[in-house]
């Protein structure tokens, strides 16, 4: 390219940018259905806006969420299991070995938390962990539905619903009461129940470390203002950080949870002289 | 009142029911036949690498075998090559021996034969030397006499 098109090229290109600025303040915001405070307090609570289930029920829009989440996820991994998986190479590709990766990553982290019992666990926390992980970066897309009422919302992460954090929470804290049964009888339910915090820490903590991305999101897209540049840094720090690091979090202490309670106790007999 | 933050019992069990279907899902679709895939590679491998532990564990028998054998061809090649050397020295011996014997009857033969080839140059110088001698005696004689009749010739003349 040429200086002077190139020239030509970046005028044109300001020029563009600036018509749209001026358009965007122009045209004004759209009439605000929602005050601020309604918009955080609908974040944290899901008492206003609902959606209905197929005729059947209103439902919050994090279930639907997360229904969206398990068939992209669970139709994925059909056309995975039936296209992929049978083609797999003994060398594999790159596609195959980021699968086995993936794999790996949660098989290795149930194994060196819970070495004597591990397969059930490998399996949950791969559930686990894609679900987390999927789920918080489905709120990048930016899915829209309509309420009950007739108003478009965004579609939420599953987990920034603190009805889906319990559910996951308590979940997880039924498996790990799972290991410690399957390893040590009455003594794990004992040990289980001795962290009878765990469920409620585990599913607030998710609910916490979403809804405060989620909160943080909604706030910049309230104004338009704070719509340029800022949801860039937003979105990866408060979405794709948090989607990692929750993932790894959830499924790693409940690997640790699991692996303590399920590992068996030898009985010492000390003789005293 | 209800629960607070507008937990709901039965958006719990959705949300329960929407996970156990999704983990039930993937662990059918994906976690199972790929960790079964991983499992039988890891044992591929692992026949590779028995196998190839055999064959090393053979190869390393057969090694040890081969270099007993070769220690013993070794050890047998030397005894062999001491008896061979043994056999040599007596056998150069023994030649040594033979010429020797050998030489000493030429040396005799040799000595026997010029001793009696010296006897001949004797016999024949001390005959050659005879004739010398009686011929050189009739040599002086004759010349003697000559000179003995010249000079009574002479002095007769003188005195006469």
């Amino acid at each position: 390219m040429s200086k002077r098109k190139r020239a030509v090229f970046i005028t044109v290109w300001i020029l563009l940018m600036a018509l749209v600025l001026i358009a965007a303040f122009a045209v004004g915001g759209g009439v605000k259905h929602e005050s601020i405070q309604e918009v955080v307090r609908d974040a944290v609570l899901h008492g206003s806006n609902k959606i209905s289930l197929l005729g059947i029920k209103n439902v919050n829009p994090a279930i639907v969420s997360a229904m969206t989440v398990s068939g992209i996820l669970l139709v994925f991994a059909a056309i995975v299991r039936i296209f992929i998986i049978p083609r797999f190479q003994v060398m594999p590709g790159k596609f195959q070995l980021a699968l086995e990766e993936l794999v790996r990553f949660f098989d290795n982290l149930a194994k060196t938390n819970s070495p004597h019992r591990n397969s059930f666990l490998g399996a949950y926390i791969f559930a686990a962990g894609i679900y987390i992980f999927i789920g918080t970066l489905f709120e990048l897309f930016g899915l829209q539905a309509v309420t009950t009422e007739g108003l478009s919302v965004t579609l939420p992460a599953p987990l920034s619903d603190i009805n889906g954090a319990i559910a996951l929470g308590c979940l997880s804290y039924l498996v790990i009461l799972s290991g410690g049964i399957a390893g040590n009888r009455l003594k794990g339910v004992g040990n289980t129940l001795k962290d009878f915090s765990l469920p409620i820490s585990m599913s607030f903590r998710l609910f916490g470390a979403l809804l405060s991305g989620l909160l943080v999101t909604e706030l910049v897209y309230y104004y338009i203002n704070l719509s340029f540049v800022l949801p860039v840094a937003v979105g990866v720090m408060f979405t794709l950080l948090h989607a990692l690091i929750q993932t790894y979090v959830l499924t790693m202490l409940t690997a640790l949870f699991y692996g303590e309670v399920s590992e068996p106790h030898l009985k010492t007999k000390v003789k005293n002289k | 009142m209800g629960i607070p933050l507008n937990i709901d019992w039965q958006q719990i069990l959705l949300h329960l029911f929407n996970f156990l279907f999704l983990a039930g899902g993937l662990y059918l679709l994906l976690y199972k036949p790929v960790k079964r895939f991983m499992e039988k590679r890891e044992a591929y491998y692992k026949n590779m690498d028995d196998a190839a532990k055999e064959k090393m564990a053979a190869a390393e028998t057969m090694e040890k075998q081969y270099a007993a054998r070769l220690a013993d061809a070794q050890s047998e090649i030397g005894e062999m090559k001491k008896a061979a050397l043994e056999d040599a020295e007596q056998t150069a011996q023994s030649y040594l021996a033979e010429a020797r014997e050998q030489k000493h009857k030429m040396i005799d033969e040799a000595k026997k034969a010029a001793l009696a080839e010296k006897e001949k140059i004797m016999q024949e110088a001390n005959a050659e030397i005879e004739d010398l001698v009686s011929d050189a005696i009739d040599k002086m004689l004759a010349s003697s006499e000559e000179n003995a009749l010249d000079k009574f010739l002479d002095r007769a003349e003188k005195e006469g």
